[in-house]
């Protein structure tokens, strides 16, 4: 089995690009199946079900939706070996722009938008950063010469990735991109003993674990303080 | 120049644009300036760079790639070049050979493409921009100068092979003309910006019927004006040797000089369109029915002397959208 994690900021067009990646994948004769991540809702599983891709769906809850997904993702592989696919793609978006889901040797993809704006790139940390592809989608809302200041800035930031264009909604450039999604000499039966291509933050304070009241007396763990001199 | 053995600052002596690799990963080039970029990464702390979320050793490979790609993108012109893009046949979705053995197209050549909606337009042009190898549904293969394409044109973010003029000309942006042109122009790493954003907003104002001024705001331009703009921006500024236009629009723009335009800076210019003078202006067209091209008709001189008979009527119809905007009466056309 191929997997593919595929990550983004909310709305960016993860869904419609898998979606139309999918049809070309099966066009080719692949079996697909996708996992969804999210933290408190999504119907992105309907959408997948209604074109008959086998889809399963977690939701982090309470937790940070990224270490949900590496507690995880073992599992999900080794149900989508049960299910005989060639093609497992993940799909979880990016919160706090902070954490990436992406695992070492495992092909990773960023879809962000055209629209989200061109300081986006700076924003959004290794979930741009390590990814092996960029997808830039809602091209067709923009100008040429926004679609192009902002692929160049995405370049400043991964000047390594594969840089596509693919329109969510007609599917142009999903055709493509398929093709980067299958090699048939990669067969993954675990994820197992594999690392992660970037560490996730540093986190548990009181906050994480439950704490709601506000003060210096209920702040311990992991606490730091905004920086007042550099403001 | 070595960008492993020369301090930051050398390097931004030679190419300013460092600086936006600096900026965009949060780096700070004042510290850096004298240092090399490994021995700069070096000196900083572990728990900033993990604040930063940056892991040393990517950023320096990341560094050096970015230098070396801007170099190319700077100085490969000739690389870059394309002075011959030529079309292999392959097939339509019904799976028979497209009616043409091999077509080649030339800069400052207008080919327009024709067919109904969903006919294969947009696959044409898709197997363009990839540079097809036979690896697309429609089987076709595409030659730059003769030869397979480097794979640089499908995947790199500053090397694409097409800009696409779309119909609808959306600026999410909201900045001044003036400062829409200078980022656009910071991307591409022109060195005499000013020159060129002058060059570009005088060439828009004379596409343009109606004029605006640098410090207008780019969301507040008229169709026509936008057009305009994007336009004279993508012939000046654009490094890409193939321009698609989805139509263009008869109104608030002079076509002709628009795709004149286009045409002085050695594009190869492709123009999907329904509208007969568009269709007729091309010096070919491609007829697309079925997902393949189905043929390749030259313009023929009866075909132009209809043309002419056709701006005519288009310059009327412009006259008489102007009189009427500005209150006029009309009794003929
Ligand atoms: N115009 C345009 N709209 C797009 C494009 N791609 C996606 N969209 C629209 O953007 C919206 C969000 O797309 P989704 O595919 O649901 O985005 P997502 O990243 O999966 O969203 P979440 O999973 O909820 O984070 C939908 O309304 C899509 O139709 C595109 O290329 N162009
Ligand atoms: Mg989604």
């Amino acid at each position: 089995m191929n997997l593919v994690i595929v990550s983004g900021p909310p709305s960016s067009g993860k869904t419609s690009v898998i979606l139309k990646t999918c049809d070309a994948l099966k066009n080719s004769g692949h079996r697909v199946g996708v996992v969804k991540f999210d933290c408190l809702h999504t119907d992105d599983d309907k959408l997948y079900a209604a074109y008959g891709i086998p889809v399963k769906k977690g939701l982090s809850g309470a937790l940070c939706p990224d270490h949900f997904f590496v507690s995880n993702i073992e599992e999900v592989v080794q149900w989508g070996i049960e299910e005989k696919l060639d093609i497992l793609i993940s799909e979880s978006a990016g919160l706090c722009n902070r954490c990436s889901p992406y695992i070492k040797d495992i092909l990773s993809v960023c879809v962000i938008d055209n629209l989200s704006g061109i300081n986006t790139p700076k924003k959004v940390g290794p979930m741009l950063r390590s990814a092996d592809i960029v997808v830039i989608t809602k091209g067709d809302i923009v100008s040429q010469a926004e679609r192009e200041v902002f692929a160049s800035r995405v370049g400043q930031v991964n000047p390594r990735a594969l840089t596509m264009h693919v329109n969510g909604l007609t599917g142009q450039g999903a055709y493509e991109l398929s093709t980067l999604f299958y090699k048939d000499d990669l067969n993954l039966d675990t994820v197992k003993g594999m690392t992660l291509k970037f560490p996730m933050p540093a986190a548990l304070c009181s906050y994480c674990l439950g704490e709601t009241r506000i003060g210096d007396e209920f702040q311990q763990g992991n606490v730091r303080k905004m920086n007042w001199e550099q403001n | 120049m070595n960008i492993k053995t020369q301090t930051c600052g050398e390097l931004l002596a030679s190419y300013r644009w460092i600086a936006d690799f600096f900026t965009e990963n949060h780096l700070d080039l004042e510290t850096a300036k004298n240092q090399t970029m490994s021995d700069y990464l070096a000196s900083i702390a572990d728990e900033q760079l993990e604040d930063l979320a940056l892991d040393r050793d990517k950023v320096l490979s990341d560094f050096i790639t970015f230098v070396t790609q801007m170099r190319e993108l700077l100085g490969e012109t000739a690389a870059n070049r394309v002075d011959k893009l030529s079309i292999l046949p392959g097939l339509n979705k019904e799976g028979e050979p497209e009616g043409f053995d091999r077509i080649d197209l030339y800069p400052s050549e207008i080919i327009s493409i024709v067919g109904p909606t969903g006919s294969g337009k947009s696959r044409l042009l898709q197997d363009i921009e990839w540079t097809a190898s036979g690896d697309t549904p429609t089987r076709r293969r595409i030659l730059i100068n003769d030869e397979v394409p480097d794979l640089k044109w499908r995947f790199s973010a500053n090397n694409k092979l097409v800009a696409q003029l779309s119909q609808n000309m959306n600026f999410v942006m909201d900045l001044t003309c003036y400062d829409f042109l200078s980022l656009h122009a910071q991307s591409r790493l022109v060195q005499d910006a000013e020159s060129v954003i002058q060059r570009i907003l005088e060439a828009a104002n004379e596409l343009a019927g109606e004029p605006f001024s640098p410090h207008t705001h780019v969301t507040a331009l008229s169709g026509g004006q936008s057009r305009a703009l994007m336009i004279a921006d993508t012939a000046i500024l654009s490094t890409s040797p193939i321009v698609l236009i989805d139509e263009i629009e008869n109104a608030g723009i002079d076509r002709r000089k628009a795709l004149n335009l286009l045409l002085s800076k050695e594009k190869i210019v492709l123009m999907a369109t329904h509208d007969p003078t568009l269709a007729l202006i091309a010096d070919r067209r491609l007829i697309i029915s079925k997902g393949g091209i189905a043929n390749v008709l030259d313009t023929t001189d009866a075909e132009r002397r209809v043309l002419s008979e056709l701006e005519i009527y288009d310059l009327k119809v412009q006259t008489l959208r102007r009189k009427l905007r500005y209150g006029e009466r009309v009794d003929s056309l």
